[in-house]
């Protein structure tokens, strides 16, 4: 197998190089602030530790070149000259360190070949190895990631009550950042951003349920197999419009639409309104309904399907009494799915919903969402530490253990599904 | 009942005229797309008689059996041209309802297909659908007596509300047979319904199939010629989309006319 001796010599010479390349550059900054120190001039080091980390910092991000270290003016010629060709042996040094040893790898690896080595298996193991690394860093990733969120949310309990979060009607963070008054927190009650949530996303699944079920149950079992195939990536492409443009078509046309139609049946209605939102998410989300819903439904055997037309049925007797019941559980997990991107759904929101946290139940007025107010929290300056800025971490790790109890249930729903007819 | 065919239908001179005619087929072909899989079969089927439709793989015992009830309708790509009659009337007239045409002939299928439903629910899924037994207890018997009737009820009665899929393979065919059985159809059309089946639970459906022809008339493809000769009183010949003979199942197992079908039924075939 003369490819399998190829691709072991290369493997075992570059893949120690790509791990030598990322510790490297994972120092590089320490090394190239460690030359630089050394050819600051005494002047500047007098004033003061802030001072010297300053031009380090700009030193390094101009080291690539002569002209632009001399242009800073914080070293003599000399100096920088020096710096500069410190900075260009290290590099070279540094090349051709890899590049000695990739060789003298490759070399050892070809050594270890003869018609005997069996390559195969060992590039198999190579494989294995740099699969489970990746598969390690998307695991880590994740873990990473909730740990930051409950870290961070830790430290905004220490400064709002668990209580008042949770069960607290009235949310206006922005006090908390006023000049002289750091410390007393503003208003963090989560309850109207929830609610605004929940009725976006009801809104949303009314759309969506009935219109993604039934085009799913026309799509699988009356339309022809020319016109599946062509409406199924029609209906997907609606999964794939950037939200943004859901988000200008809601607020430019849906909204003002309603807010017309509202006023002429002698309704107040504002522009932004948890209606328009929902209606166009709805819309947004249909696809996440009606491909997977379609697919459970084109998944229950045929034989199902005949057995109940022989008995005398009709089509959609059939349909409804054996097809639906028996993919009920995909659907629910189709439905799930949807509801947990309706959930996680911000753009939209931002555009056509507005940001005043009401507690309303009141579609026609503006509402706002979990997601919307982390972003609103985290855009613009401000402390880290702050009540404020932390409330985003709270708020994100609830509708992380939402999201991800709601996926959770889909899949188990799912699995079970998939358990009855194997 | 039918009147002056008894000539017309008898390809191989074996028509045994004992029996009354209860579905009479004359000159059908079908096609699946540009395919051809039936070619010109006529074939008469008596009333409260076993027929067994018998012949290689492939040569359109299945497709024949699914013009009987029209379930060849689901699949797009299949035609029927030619003439199928049952109790004298035409069952490819336009103006015939297929849900009632389908609620009259019960069909048992290769694979146990009990739908993913209590036993219960499952024979009483007919009766339901077509509105003609409303009160509950009456259900029951229903219930009750088409499971005595396809031998199950002794095996299953404390059972009824589990799922029919949780029953044994040949229970389940069982079921699907007191499935059929509950909407009191006239005929029933069974493919293969005992390919799935360990001899046990095969002879236990012969021998019920051998009481219900008291009641009903029976059309069953099987690819054991044991089970012709054991189950049916004709016995139809098939060999790529041809009807090559048919006539009393004594006959055809004994002293068949054609050549084809001697050396089928003796297993020299191939
Ligand atoms: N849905 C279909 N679409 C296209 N061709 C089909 C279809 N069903 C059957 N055929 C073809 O029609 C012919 C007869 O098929 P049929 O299923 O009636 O055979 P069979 O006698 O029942 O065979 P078996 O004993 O294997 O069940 C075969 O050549 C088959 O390939
Ligand atoms: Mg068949």
């Amino acid at each position: 197998m003369p490819n399998y001796h190829g691709l072991f010599v290369i493997l075992s010479s570059l893949l120690p190089c790509i791990i030598f390349l990322i510790v490297f550059i994972s120092i590089d900054g320490f090394i190239k602030g460690v030359i630089i120190q050394n050819h600051l001039p005494n002047s500047l080091i007098l004033l003061g530790q802030e001072e010297v980390d300053f031009s380090v910092s700009i030193l390094r991000n101009n080291i690539h070149n002569l002209q632009s270290i001399l242009s800073l003016e914080i070293l003599s010629t000399d100096s920088a000259n020096s710096l500069y060709n410190y900075y260009f042996f290290y590099r070279a040094g540094f090349l051709t360190l890899t590049i000695c040893i990739t060789t003298f790898l490759a070399y050892l690896a070809g050594k270890k070949l003869n018609v005997r080595f069996d390559a195969r298996r060992n590039v198999e193991k190579i494989l294995k190895f740099i699969f489970f690394v990746f598969s390690i860093v998307a695991v880590l990733t994740t873990f990473g990631i909730i740990l930051s969120l409950i870290f961070e949310t830790v430290r905004f309990f220490s400064q709002v009550s668990f209580s008042e979060f949770l069960f607290g009607i009235h949310w206006s963070p922005q006090t908390a950042i006023r000049e002289g008054q750091v410390g007393s927190s503003g208003s963090f009650g989560a309850i109207p951003i929830f609610t605004g949530t929940l009725l976006i996303t009801a809104i949303s699944m009314l759309i969506a349920v009935p219109l993604g079920l039934y085009s799913a149950i026309y799509l699988s079992q009356y339309a022809r197999p020319k016109v599946r195939n062509y409406f199924k990536p029609i209906l997907e492409i609606l999964a794939g419009i950037p939200t943004v443009v859901y988000g200008f078509f809601a607020a430019l046309s849906v909204g003002p639409f309603i807010r017309s139609t509202g006023e002429s049946l002698g309704l107040t209605v504002s522009t932004e309104s948890a209606l328009a939102a929902g209606l166009v998410m709805g819309i947004m989300i249909i696809p996440y309904v009606s491909s997977l819903s379609d697919d459970v439904m084109t998944a229950v055997p045929e034989s199902l399907r005949d057995g109940s037309l022989a008995l005398g049925a009709t089509k959609s007797e059939t349909i409804r009494k054996v097809i639906f019941p028996a993919a009920l559980p995909g659907i629910v997990g189709a439905i799930l799915l949807a509801i947990s991107r309706a959930i996680g759904e911000t753009m939209i929101v931002v555009m056509a919903a507005g940001l005043a946290a009401n507690l309303t139940a009141n579609p026609l007025s503006a509402v706002t969402t979990v997601t919307v107010q982390i972003v609103t929290l985290l855009v613009g300056d401000q402390e880290f530490d702050s009540p404020k800025t932390l409330a985003a971490f709270a708020l994100g790790l609830v509708l992380f253990f939402i999201t991800l109890a709601l996926n959770i249930l889909a899949m188990v729903t799912v699995r079970k599904y998939r358990e009855r007819y194997e | 009942m039918v009147d002056g065919t008894e000539n017309d239908i008898k390809p191989n001179g074996n028509y045994s005229s004992d029996n009354n005619l209860l579905i009479d087929c004359k000159n059908v072909d079908v096609f699946y797309g540009d395919k051809q899989a039936l070619y010109n079969v006529s074939l008469g089927i008596n009333e409260k008689e076993v027929t067994s439709l018998i012949g290689p793989s492939g040569c359109g015992k299945s497709t024949f059996l699914r013009c009987l009830n029209r379930m060849n309708d689901v699949i797009d790509s299949c035609s029927i041209s030619g003439n199928i009659k049952i109790n004298g009337e035409d069952i490819y007239n336009p103006h015939i309802d297929v849900v009632e045409l389908r609620s009259r002939i019960g069909m048992v299928f290769q694979k146990p297909n009990p739908f993913p439903k209590s036993v219960f629910d499952n024979v009483a899924y007919g009766p339901r659908l077509h509105g003609k037994i409303t009160d509950k207890d009456e259900m029951h018997h229903k219930v009750e007596a088409s499971l005595v009737r396809a031998g199950l009820w002794d095996e299953i009665k404390d059972r009824l509300n589990e799922p029919g899929t949780s029953l044994s393979g040949g229970q389940q065919q069982r079921l699907c047979i007191a499935r059929a059985i509950a909407v009191d159809p006239e005929i029933i059309l069974m493919d293969e319904p005992c390919s799935a089946l360990d001899p046990i639970a095969t002879a236990k459906i012969e021998e019920l199939i051998d009481e219900l022809k008291t009641n009903y008339t029976i059309v069953i493809v099987t690819h054991s010629m044991q089970q012709a000769a054991r189950v049916s009183q004709r016995t139809a010949f098939f060999h790529l989309g041809n009807l090559i003979e048919v006539g009393d199942t004594e006959n055809i197992f004994r002293s068949p006319e054609n050549e084809q079908t001697e050396a089928y039924v003796t297993g020299r075939y191939g």
